[in-house]
């Protein structure tokens, strides 16, 4: 079977199934009692052994398979839930997302794992995981060899072997074992196919024929052999094939197949139905699909490959100028008919970007949902004990954003766990509880979406901070009385700032929370910090909903159009010359009963100015950067716009200032000033 | 541009343009396209080369003025003054020329590496010069004209 055009399929389903595992785990170790959590566990390894079976990753299912005798033996509370037994079984999931990276990268998903199936193996014999060493090598060989060996029907398979005992055929499962002094293996195994085949079908090998072709196994291997001829006569045959030690015939009775049928049945009824994975076994599982329980809801979805939605948004981008063009030209024309029908294009376009926008937005969990196991990881590897809450991981995000995001939070979070929660013991004496939390929030508000990370550890010291940053030229004395709170906090984000005493592995990397603060401002969204010291921290980060199409003022200077992101603006204004004041040098307006410093784009741009302009008035827009503000001094406002992001290309990289450029209805460019380098 | 040189084929299929009285040539492969002049935004605070950014085709791209660049002397846009789209690895980059003439095959071998006759301020922008009849054609290194910004 031609399995390439199911492999995308393939990778985006295991990945899912992998990481409700991973939760499902994660809530296991929770309630070690909740065996509705093993069973769905359970579920979902048996599908991706399933598929990942069909489509022909022998080690996946291999592993796979191993990893469910486990769960099944919990399930069936043959052995109880210990904290070594997760350890066992998440590492055969990281091993499992290894081999799935493997194959999204091309590769064919081969993986040693031997040593994780030797203590899965020794879990389900209820051996201590950590088995004698001296015993384990020579035990994982066998389970090596066992492993390769044994026998697997899937639903096809077994339908094959109930057909042909209907007509009179019988199946024997064949295992042989080659000389240890073989040489040509491979002509071997060919030998004895050609020697099975003349008197049946072998209608399947372990391993896989390729890789018996291969050469890519011990010593042994097994077939199972479907043949109405007398089974006597083939293993005389397969004894003259050379080089052969040992033959050894059994005969798959139909009670057999019946048996495992019944057990894989049931599961098959209590799982989530796969998505068609291949038709083949879409067809098996049909009457089955009738009587099968869903544990989610389902919507009706299609998978749509992203590259098609950055077209379709690019596409929308070139009709957004045009929209702008068409309405400047309609302005210009003052024709009533062309007025109402651009007037109704608009709103047309402008429901349809919102649904294209939408379209594109993923919800945070993409990001969130790998946190749960790097915090248990972590707080392991810390000795701490720490709770993590996520909320609102279904809030949505543009991907633009979410791409970027993970990095960043991965980043705040070690810092949490690492330099926020306390040890147990520091926590006990404090009169905390023992346990730390970590709370992960993302909400929705205006056009930004909020994502916050709260822990109750030990808060920031201001003392500490500040010196710090006083020792290391951050700030001078002079200045650091005069900060608030916050600020000293965020004086942590400075670059060249790092307060660990003893750098960790955890978050001390050579790159500091600076690389955090510049890729959320990149991002054009900003980053506070609250704490109170012995209660805890607050980082609370907030993101632009989308970054490819936002809303700006344009405004003109002399010739010259710029456009200012709305979220930055706080309101625009006229004034008068005479309420310009000077301090040290620098021009400053009182604004609503607080000093704003005046930025002048036409100094800072060095516009060409053909005549001196002597104005009474100044327009001027003022622009904030979290608590602080600019007044931009212009020409004149325009008006405000929806417009496209574009970038000014690998060129010009780094331009003063300018965050990017825009193409407006006339068709020429604008450039987008980026406020937070005005403001210092 | 050197793997362009050192090729083991007779031409070599260059665009012609002129820069003051001087003819330079540059392979066809790198040619996006040839533009008239049109409204170049002006991007401030970058080298006094750079004019500025235009919408070409939806794509905004970077204008070199190569006059600036080779400090030769500026001439004002005439209805000859063209706009070359060059594509250098990830980069498009317009060039403004005084006129872009026309398309020429360049025996590989006509080529001289070294060049003797030049100016010494751009010889560095220069990968080589092809003597054809009695035009001088001179080769640019392009990696050259662009890296000094990088």
């Amino acid at each position: 079977m031609d399995t390439n055009q199911y492999l995308e399929v393939f990778i985006d389903e295991s990945t899912e199934h992998l990481q409700s595992c991973n939760e499902n785990l994660l809530a296991l170790e929770q309630n070690p009692h909740d065996l509705s959590i093993v069973n769905e566990i359970f579920r979902n390894a048996h599908t991706l052994k399933g598929m990942s079976a069909t489509m022909g990753y022998e080690d996946l299912a291999d592993l796979t398979h191993k990893m469910e005798n486990v769960l099944d033996a919990i399930r069936n509370e043959k052995i109880s839930v210990t904290p070594e037994i997760l350890d066992v079984v998440f590492e055969s999931i990281d091993h499992l997302e290894a081999m799935i990276g493997d194959i999204s990268a091309g590769g064919d998903g081969k993986r040693d794992v031997t040593e994780t199936v030797g203590k899965l193996k020794r879990i389900e014999n209820g051996e201590p995981v950590d088995a004698a060493t001296a015993k384990a090598p020579a035990e994982e060989q066998v389970v090596s060899t066992d492993a390769n060996t044994q026998l697997v029907y899937d639903d096809f398979e077994k339908t094959v072997i109930e057909q042909s005992h209907e007509q009179g055929f019988e199946t024997y499962e064949i295992t042989v074992t080659l000389r240890d002094d073989c040489l040509l293996k491979a002509a071997r195994v060919y030998m004895v196919f050609e020697a099975l085949e003349k008197a049946g079908d072998v209608i399947k090998s372990s391993p896989a024929v390729e890789q018996l072709e291969a050469e890519q196994f011990d010593t042994n291997f097994s077939v199972a052999f479907v043949t109405k001829g007398d089974i006597s006569e083939v293993e005389s045959a397969l004894n003259k094939v050379s080089e052969v030690e040992h033959i050894a015939i059994k005969k798959l009775e139909a009670t057999y197949l019946a048996v495992t049928e019944e057990v894989e049945e049931a599961e098959v009824v209590a799982a989530k139905v796969p998505a068609a994975i291949s038709s083949e076994k879409a067809v098996e599982d049909k009457p089955k699909q009738s009587t099968a329980k869903t544990t989610h809801a389902t919507s009706k979805t299609i998978r749509v490959n992203i590259e098609r939605l950055d077209i379709l948004m690019n596409l929308f981008e070139e009709l957004v100028i045009d929209r702008g063009r068409l309405q400047s030209i309609a302005a210009e024309l003052n024709h009533t008919e062309l007025n109402e029908s651009v007037e109704r294009m608009s709103r047309v376009s402008s429901d349809l970007q919102n649904i294209i926008l939408n379209m594109r937005m993923v919800p945070v969990e993409t990001v969130f949902n790998r946190f749960p196991k790097m915090v248990r990881q972590l707080s392991r590897d810390l000795h701490k004990k720490i709770h993590l809450e996520i909320v609102g991981a279904e809030t949505e995000l543009d991907r633009t954003v979410i791409d970027e995001i993970g990095d960043p939070l991965v980043h705040l979070i070690r810092n949490s766990l690492d330099h926020g929660i306390e040890s147990p013991e520091v926590r006990l004496a404090a009169g905390k509880p023992e346990e730390g939390r970590v709370e992960l929030r993302a909400y929705h508000s205006g056009n930004h979406v909020f994502i916050e990370i709260e822990d109750d550890g030990a808060g920031i010291n201001k003392e500490r901070v500040l010196s710090k940053a006083i020792e290391k030229g951050i700030v001078t004395p002079e200045n650091a009385e005069k900060l608030t709170d916050n600020q000293v906090n965020e004086l942590i984000l400075a670059s060249g700032f790092s307060t660990a005493e003893v750098l960790s592995d955890i978050s001390g990397r050579g790159v500091g929370l600076d690389v955090v603060k510049s890729t959320i401002e990149s991002l054009g969204g900003n980053i506070t910090i609250e704490s109170e010291e012995g209660k805890g921290s607050l980082f609370s980060v907030q993101l632009p909903l989308t970054l490819s199409i936002i809303s700006v003022m344009l405004v003109e200077v002399e010739q010259e159009v710029y456009a200012i992101p709305l979220s930055s603006i706080i309101e625009t204004s006229i004034i008068r010359k005479a309420d310009i004041m000077n301090a040290h040098n620098q021009k400053v307006i009182d604004f609503r009963g607080k000093v704003v410093p005046l930025v002048f784009l036409e100094e800072i741009f060095e516009v060409p100015r053909s005549e001196k302009v002597e104005d009474e008035f100044h327009s001027i827009v003022i622009v904030r950067k979290g608590d602080k503000m600019a007044g931009l001094v212009v020409d004149s406002f325009i008006g405000q716009q929806e417009i496209v992001l574009k970038s000014l290309g690998n060129y010009l990289t780094n331009v003063f200032s300018i965050s990017g450029a825009t193409i407006l209805g006339n068709g020429q460019v604008a450039l987008i000033i980026d406020c937070n380098a005005l403001i210092k | 541009m050197t793997e362009n040189i050192t090729m083991d084929v007779e031409v070599m299929k260059v665009i012609v343009f002129q820069l003051g009285d001087k003819e330079y040539a540059l392979p066809v492969e790198q040619v996006q396209g040839i533009e008239k002049m049109m409204h170049i935004t002006r991007v401030p605070r970058t080298a006094h080369y750079v004019k500025g950014v235009i919408n070409l085709r939806g794509v905004v791209t970077p204008i070199i003025d190569l006059r600036d660049r080779f400090n030769v002397q500026s001439s004002v846009a005439n209805e000859n003054t063209r706009i070359i789209i060059i594509s250098e690895e990830d980069m498009e980059v317009g060039f403004i020329v005084d006129a872009a003439n026309d398309v020429m095959d360049i025996p590989t071998d006509s080529i001289e590496p070294q060049p003797e006759v030049v100016g010494s301020l751009e010889e560095e922008y220069i990968s080589g010069v092809a003597n054809i009849g009695n035009r001088l054609l001179i080769l640019l290194n392009l990696e050259k004209v662009l890296s000094i910004l990088k």
